[in-house]
């Protein structure tokens, strides 16, 4: 009987000690050495205590958790607010709507961030072409690291809603009708019952909404790189993109090894404030 | 009174709706637009919305230079062995993981879960170590193999599992079926809504993946199609019309995937099973 259970996980039990055990195992080993790919000189604490001293480091770090700060409410808010719309029983043309928020989801992260910076570009983008049409000056999208940063909260939100709204209305449709029906016999307005009935009602959708974006931009990438490649300056070079260039463009492995302990430190962090914040990670169906 | 008032929301709520979708919209009109346009078109500002002399040079000419067929031919192969595994290896992880009761099962579902606080994103280094001791490096192989195993997708059938009532299993048991036959006469074909959501979503996740190619390869005639548009956006002076129309080329295969599955896809009930 022992034997088939573990033949059903046994593909996947391999799959997980030669790409998860195995590369964190050495990635432990490694932020305690200085390695460019030839030869591993153990060097204590030395990554450590170099990579706390470092500006670029810290800048990197920050620039990830207020992108996650401002990037998680972000795409909350708008992936609610959107399928409040589509399950709403006032809203007309809600299929076509539907397809149109969801086709974000087929778009890859690279072909995200050229979508945008096409959008958003100084002197050839939609945008700043409309505000001089208007009479405005150009926004200097790309040259300015604030303005570059608000761009790359947009391509995340309008890349970030598909999935969110597909969990959100799941959520929104099961709710019980009659309790808006008391609702609207005691005479509630449509804000006291979403603040009160809908809000409540999806707490645990919200979590799992939230802790899966708070991942997802922890460990931003690919759309970065291509909208804006972590510029100007290194003013949206977020954690993992520092990461990847410093361990395979500057090929200071012992060094990346030891930002990935700390990163992975970080995420586990959060991870365990999440689920005490949801009493013991219960997320009820 | 309510007559009028339903009348109002409906046009508030529906202007809303119809304005917050022009503003997801247009993005990827415009960048269809501007594919159209020839070169000279792209930067004259004001910029128009509609080409003036629409053509589609812009693609001539991207099929010209980029091996598209090539890249797309990775891509797929990628894309659908990689799918076609993770599918039979989480349906058959699930189900050990839903219907047997062992200790070490408990420890290793709990390792599945960490893995997705320790994404590939966060031991980039260490796993290029490993794909090198593997002899993995710049082979399609090395993106298929590492990309099997998926949290996401084991829990998605295990979650499936649990609904599937043990006497169903019991009574299969008794007519003297073993634990295989019993997995793939019985439990593979009752999941097959799950089936259907992880194949397209693994699909996705492929066509779309950018960490591992970019990790794995380094041959140019290997590359998948984001490697390939990565290298255009790279560089130092980025060749937007060949960036323009070879990024909407990229997007034709999963379009198409959307139109075929599109009832599964955004039927939330089979979603849900993601959450949970």
């Amino acid at each position: 009987m022992k034997k088939w259970p573990f033949l059903f996980i046994f593909a996947n039990l391999v799959l997980f000690i030669l790409f998860y055990a195995w590369p964190a195992l050495l990635g432990v080993y490694y932020s305690f050495t200085e390695y460019n790919g030839n030869i591993a000189t153990f060097v204590g604490l030395d990554n450590y205590i170099n990579l706390f001293q470092d500006p670029s480091f810290y800048k990197a770090l920050f620039r990830t958790f207020l992108y996650t700060l401002l990037g998680v409410p972000f795409i909350y808010v708008t992936s609610l607010f959107i399928s409040v719309l589509l399950v709403s029983k006032y809203t007309k043309g809600k299929n076509v709507a539907k397809m149109i928020f969801f086709f974000p989801w087929l778009v890859s992260p690279i072909v995200v961030g050229i979508l945008w910076r096409w959008m958003f570009g100084e002197s050839f983008g939609f945008i700043n072409s409309m505000i001089q049409v208007l009479g405005g000056n150009p926004i200097p999208w790309s040259s300015d690291g604030n303005f570059a940063f608000l761009v790359v909260l947009f391509a995340t939100a309008w890349a970030g809603t598909a999935f969110n709204m597909l969990i959100f209305i799941g959520a929104l449709i099961s709710i019980p009708k009659s309790l808006y029906e008391a609702a609207d016999v005691d005479g509630g307005t449509a804000w006291q019952k979403f603040w009160h009935i809908t809000l409540p009602s999806i707490r645990s959708t919200s979590f799992l909404v939230i802790l899966l974006a708070v991942f997802n931009l922890m460990k931003e990438f690919p759309m970065v790189q291509a909208l804006t490649n972590g510029g100007p300056g290194s003013d949206t070079t977020f954690i993992v993109q520092y990461i990847y260039e410093t361990g395979f463009d500057q090929l200071k492995i012992g060094y990346a090894s030891a930002a990935s302990m700390v990163l992975f430190v970080v995420l586990l962090v959060i991870a365990l404030l999440q689920f005490r914040f949801a009493k013991g990670g219960k997320i009820d169906d | 009174m309510t007559k009028l008032n339903d009348r109002f929301s409906t046009v508030m709520l529906t202007t809303a709706l119809v304005i917050v979708a022009l503003m997801y919209l247009f993005p990827i009109i415009w960048l269809l637009l501007s594919s159209l346009k020839p070169g000279s078109e792209l930067f004259s500002y004001p910029l128009n919305i509609l080409p003036e002399n629409p053509t589609i040079d812009g693609y001539v000419y991207s099929w010209a230079t980029m091996a598209f067929i090539k890249y797309f031919a990775n891509t797929l192969i990628v894309a659908i062995v990689t799918t076609v595994l993770t599918v039979l290896a989480s349906a058959t992880c699930g189900f050990a993981l839903a219907k047997y009761n062992y200790k070490w099962l408990h420890v290793f579902f709990i390792c599945m879960l960490a893995t997705t606080m320790l994404p590939t994103e966060v031991i980039m280094t260490p796993t290029f170590s490993v794909i090198l001791e593997l002899g993995l490096y710049d082979s399609l192989a090395g993106l298929i193999i590492p990309s099997i195993n998926t949290a996401t997708g084991i829990f998605m059938f295990r979650q499936y599992f649990i609904t599937v009532p043990n006497d169903l299993i019991e009574s299969a048991r008794i007519d003297g079926a073993n634990e295989g036959r019993i997995f793939f006469n019985l439990m593979l074909p009752i999941a097959k809504p799950v089936v259907i959501t992880l194949a397209i979503f693994s699909f996705q996740w492929r066509w779309n993946d950018y960490i591992w190619p970019l990790i794995v390869l380094s041959d140019p005639n290997k590359y998948t199609v984001q490697i390939a548009l990565r290298s255009i956006v790279g560089a130092d002076n980025i060749d937007w019309v060949l960036l323009l129309s070879s990024s909407i080329i990229s997007l034709v295969p999963m379009i198409l995937v959307f139109i075929v599955f599109q009832r599964y896809i955004m039927d939330t009930s089979a979603t849900s099973g993601l959450k949970g």
